[in-house]
């Protein structure tokens, strides 16, 4: 039960760190939303991601955190960027609808996240999480992976392989005759 | 160090925002690459949920399982940015809104 | 006890012919299709009598073959010999042969000559099932099926609207009777466990006659009796005997005079076990006899048709029958119905000569001065009418006052209007014998003659000698004369079998029957111990009671005397004095349109009943329910379905964030209902 005095007892470095990471989330989040512009929106997305490697450090988790940021941040979210501008995406417009919603859903969208947080915050037991919990190296991890999750591991990779050629096949420039198998 | 405890409440508020961004991203965007956008945040989301557990019970299980979401997510973004580009040549739009032709 | 007759044979024989006629009659030439049929019909005739030389009573009921076995309940088909049945096989075998003799000449001309054939000899094979079935069941089959074939025989002619209807309302008014008597069945099967005529009457034999009111064997008996009413033309179920007519005249005799018709009289004396022991509804019985009797004599005094005479005269005689059942006297009913089987049957015969004399006319009033003319026809013709008037000497004369006199001590009020119905047909039958034969010949023979093929009075219209070239009235030929001269001849010495004692016989009729009615009435099983013999005046049969012959003789000549009160009557209005019907006529003017058109009987039915039920069945079956329920449920379902997926397929815009929409919504449903039953689970 989440009481007054355990919020001042416990203000410690954790909590400011996971506040101030949190924050950013948030507004890159919230940011993702509100652009309109698609490169505004994956610029955004980068510094959610960022943040996100951020909490993961505070859990303990360093692989996973280097690999959000090399993989997650640093390919997909440039292969977006890629995208947009490859294709020239430009600014959406917005359209009556969109109007209404907006007018209608953020307010909406506030009360209801609101409204979950209260419950949620009421009803959480004492369940809490230390800093630097997890044992996170990269050797704990590869212990793990290649022993207990070695399929998984190696159907991932074929999995990769066809993407690779999903892709390729998908994104090749079509033939001028049309009808020809490749 | 002194340990110091946040509660796992806070981490799962955290991701479970995340994860509703993503999803009203997904409804209200027009834009296809924001929309795809919109999943992998919804996906950071999940992981962060992961992870948050996996610290909590100390499991390292929840870790390989978020590398297991980056891998699927990566080669989802990739043959999913495949496809908008071809729909993108034939339809000459990236709104949503006009690539309708599976319809009743 | 002897072994077994093959009564199997008799009613099988006449099955063959139908079968045969049926399937190859229409490519077989006419004299071919007359061989088969007299021959399968002689053939049961004669196997009758050899049964007849060689039977001891009383015979087993032979068994033919297995049928039904249900748990306890079995019928099988079993066919069973005492002498009522004998009786009643003798006279539908001899009169039904004497009949198909007849129509060789009568239907010659006829293009379905060998579906009539076929029809008469199927008839044969079901009134023999009944007359010899063991059981309520093989009863009632022969019941039904001679029901239908009196269906068929009556619309012969199906091309004609009139005879369809008739045929048609035949069936339907019988099938209304037969429904109370399936209702009496599954009484009987219910409270007795069986339908063997064995086991049923030796379960019945020791009870009680039942007071008056409501019991078990009443209602049976009310109910067998409501089936007689259809089968046999009483009220109210009548209506159907004279609109007959539109059959060929052979059938009115053979099944609308000597034979079906006079299924629901062996009926019911066959379950005399029965209704000696329910006096309310043997009561019934007689009141419905007596009321028929009357009521269809009087419609007969003012109809023109010959035929339709005739077909009033057989319901009131058929009423004369009942009510001899109803007051006990089974076996003079019996003799009544054999004597009046020989009458009757020469008297459709003989009418069916006369119209076939005089071209196809049935009405009456063109008829006149035959006698010279076609004397064979006139002769025997005159023999039935004066048997049926019940003229001394003749065999009417001594059924029918076998029946008045067995009346007259149940009940003086019986008597009476027996007495009454007596004087009444006397009078309409010379009426007919006097307009037909005598006087002035007021048709015109030559022109409808000459267009006979044609005849607008439809049934009768066919010239027995195909390409005879005379016109003018003539004589049938001899294939139709002689079963006329051998029915005379029955008419006049058939009743000398029941000579009641009064007049110096011993009435040997009634003592062969003896057996059959005596064995168990109520008084017999309560005074049998006390060895007296049983005599009860009233419900029960007993041999004849012991009174003063005087007294009866007195009776008699008093019903003669009726009889010749009729004849008087009629020579009077017909004959001395042909003017004055059409003046009574007149002054009677209100009452005379009543009976002449059978006091609005069938506009009284059809105004209750049938119109009520087209109405009802075409507003509320037909439309209410056909239309706008059952069709409106398949096609407002066949609606509903396509306007159910023209709302649905908006779901499939091609629209993604629609698509997207409906997912987020689906899953926020799933997730909220994992984590109610989450919290269930706590």
């Amino acid at each position: 039960m989440v009481t007054s005095e355990y919020w001042v007892l416990t203000m410690s470095f954790h909590l400011i760190l996971f506040l101030a990471f949190g924050a950013v989330c948030v507004a890159g989040a919230i940011n993702l939303l509100a652009q309109r512009h698609p490169i505004n929106s994956a610029l955004s997305l980068i510094a959610v991601m960022a943040a996100l490697a951020g909490e993961y450090l505070l859990l303990g988790a360093e692989f996973v955190a280097a690999v959000q940021v090399i993989v997650y941040a640093g390919a997909i979210m440039v292969l977006f960027v890629f995208i947009i501008m490859l294709l020239n995406a430009g600014e959406e417009e917005g359209t009556k609808g969109s109007r209404i919603a907006l007018l209608l859903g953020v307010p909406g969208m506030l009360t209801a996240s609101v409204l979950v947080a209260w419950v949620v915050l009421r009803h959480s037991g004492t369940e809490s999480v230390e800093i630097g919990a997890l044992p996170g190296a990269p050797k704990d991890i590869a212990q793990l992976l290649f022993h207990d999750f070695l399929l998984p591991f190696e159907v991932t990779s074929v999995l990769i392989l066809i993407a690779i050629m999903g892709a390729v096949v998908l994104a090749s420039k079509p033939e001028a005759s049309p009808g020809r198998v490749d | 160090m002194v340990a110091s405890y946040v509660p796992l409440s806070y981490y799962l508020l955290l991701s479970g925002f995340l994860f509703a961004c993503g999803v009203v991203g997904f409804l209200i965007k027009r834009n296809i690459i924001t929309i795809f956008m919109s999943i992998e945040l919804m996906l950071n989301g999940v992981n962060l949920s992961f992870v948050a557990f996996a610290a909590h019970w100390h499991a390292l299980a929840g870790q390989v399982f978020v590398f297991f979401v980056m891998v699927v997510a990566a080669a989802e973004a990739a043959v999913g940015l495949a496809i908008i580009i071809a729909v993108y040549r034939t339809r000459e739009t990236l709104n949503v809104d006009q690539v309708n032709l599976l319809k009743l | 006890m002897t072994s077994s007759l093959n009564l199997w044979l008799i009613p099988v024989l006449p099955l063959a012919g139908a079968a045969i006629n049926g399937f190859l009659g229409k490519r077989s030439s006419r004299r071919a299709v007359s061989t088969v049929g007299l021959f399968f019909a002689g053939a049961a005739f004669a196997w009758a009598l050899a049964v007849a030389a060689r039977v001891s009573f009383p015979h087993q009921p032979e068994f033919v073959a297995h049928w039904i076995r249900s748990g306890s309940f079995t019928v099988d088909f079993t066919l069973y010999l005492d002498q009522l049945s004998l009786v009643m096989l003798l006279v539908v075998t001899g009169v039904g042969f004497l009949i198909h003799v007849y129509s060789v000449g009568y239907m010659w001309d006829d293009p379905s000559y060998y579906r009539f054939f076929a029809y008469l000899n199927l008839f044969m094979f079901f009134m023999l099932t009944l007359v010899l079935a063991g059981n309520y069941l093989l009863m009632f089959i022969g019941w039904e099926g001679v029901g239908l074939a009196s269906y068929l025989l009556i619309g012969f002619w199906f091309t004609k609207d009139s005879a369809a209807s008739a045929g048609k309302k035949a069936f339907i008014v019988n099938r209304i009777g037969d429904f109370g008597f399936l209702i009496a069945l599954f009484l009987l099967i219910k409270h007795f466990g069986s339908l063997n005529f064995d086991q049923v009457f030796q379960s019945i034999a020791p009870m009680q006659p039942e007071t008056v009111g409501a019991g078990l064997l009443t209602t049976i008996g009310i109910l067998l009796m409501v089936g007689a009413c259809g089968k046999s033309a009483q009220i109210p179920l009548y209506i159907w005997l004279p609109d007959a007519m539109e059959g060929p005249t052979p059938v009115s005799a053979l099944i609308h005079a000597a034979t079906m018709v006079t299924a629901g009289v062996y009926m019911v004396s066959r379950s005399h076990v029965i209704f000696e022991r329910a006096p309310s509804a043997l009561m019934v019985v007689a009141i419905i006899g007596t009321l028929t009797a009357f009521f269809a004599a009087t419609i007969g005094i003012a109809q023109t048709d010959i035929k339709k005479v005739l077909a009033y005269s057989t319901v009131s005689q058929l009423g004369y029958m009942f009510m001899a059942c109803g007051v006990g006297a089974f076996s003079a009913g019996i003799f009544h119905l054999m004597t009046h089987a020989f009458f009757k049957g020469l008297l459709f015969l003989a009418a069916g000569s006369v119209i076939h004399a005089v071209g196809g006319e049935q009405d009456m009033r063109k008829m006149g001065g035959l006698r010279k003319k076609i004397p064979w026809t006139f002769w025997t013709m005159t023999a039935g009418t004066l048997a049926i008037a019940g003229i001394p000497g003749l065999a009417g004369f001594f059924s029918k006052d076998e029946i008045l006199w067995r009346a007259y001590q149940a009940s003086w009020a019986y008597w009476l209007v027996g007495l009454v119905t007596a004087f009444i047909t006397s009078f309409y039958m010379f009426r007919l014998w006097f307009m037909t034969f005598f006087g002035e010949y007021r048709g015109d023979a030559e022109k409808t003659h000459a267009s006979a093929s044609h005849g607008a009075h439809g049934s009768d219209a066919h010239d027995a000698h195909g390409g005879h070239g005379h016109g003018g009235v003539h004589e049938s030929p001899r294939v139709m004369l002689i079963p006329l001269v051998i029915l005379a001849i029955l008419s006049v010495i058939g009743g000398y079998v029941g000579i009641p004692g009064s007049l110096g016989g011993n009435n040997r009729f009634d003592k062969f029957l003896g057996p059959v009615f005596h064995a168990s009435t109520p008084a017999d099983a309560e005074n049998a111990a006390m060895g007296e013999k049983g005599v009860s005046e009233h419900t029960t049969e007993g041999p004849e009671p012991e009174t003063a012959a005087s007294t009866e003789l007195m009776f008699t000549a008093i019903s003669v005397l009726a009889a010749l009160l009729g004849f008087g009557l009629a020579w009077l209005l017909y004959y001395r004095s042909p003017q004055l019907p059409a003046r009574i006529a007149a002054s009677l003017a209100g009452a005379y349109q009543t009976v002449v058109h059978k006091y609005y009987v069938d506009e009284f039915y059809a105004a209750l009943f049938v119109k009520p039920l087209i109405d009802g069945s075409t507003r509320i079956l037909w439309q209410g329910v056909d239309r706008n329920i059952i069709d409106a449920t398949v096609n407002n379902a066949g609606d509903a379905a396509a306007h159910v997926s023209d709302e649905a397929r908006h779901m499939q815009s091609g629209n993604i964030r629609s698509y997207a929409g409906w997912i987020a919504v689906g899953s926020a449903v799933v997730i909220a209902f994992m984590i109610w039953m989450w919290t269930q689970a706590r």
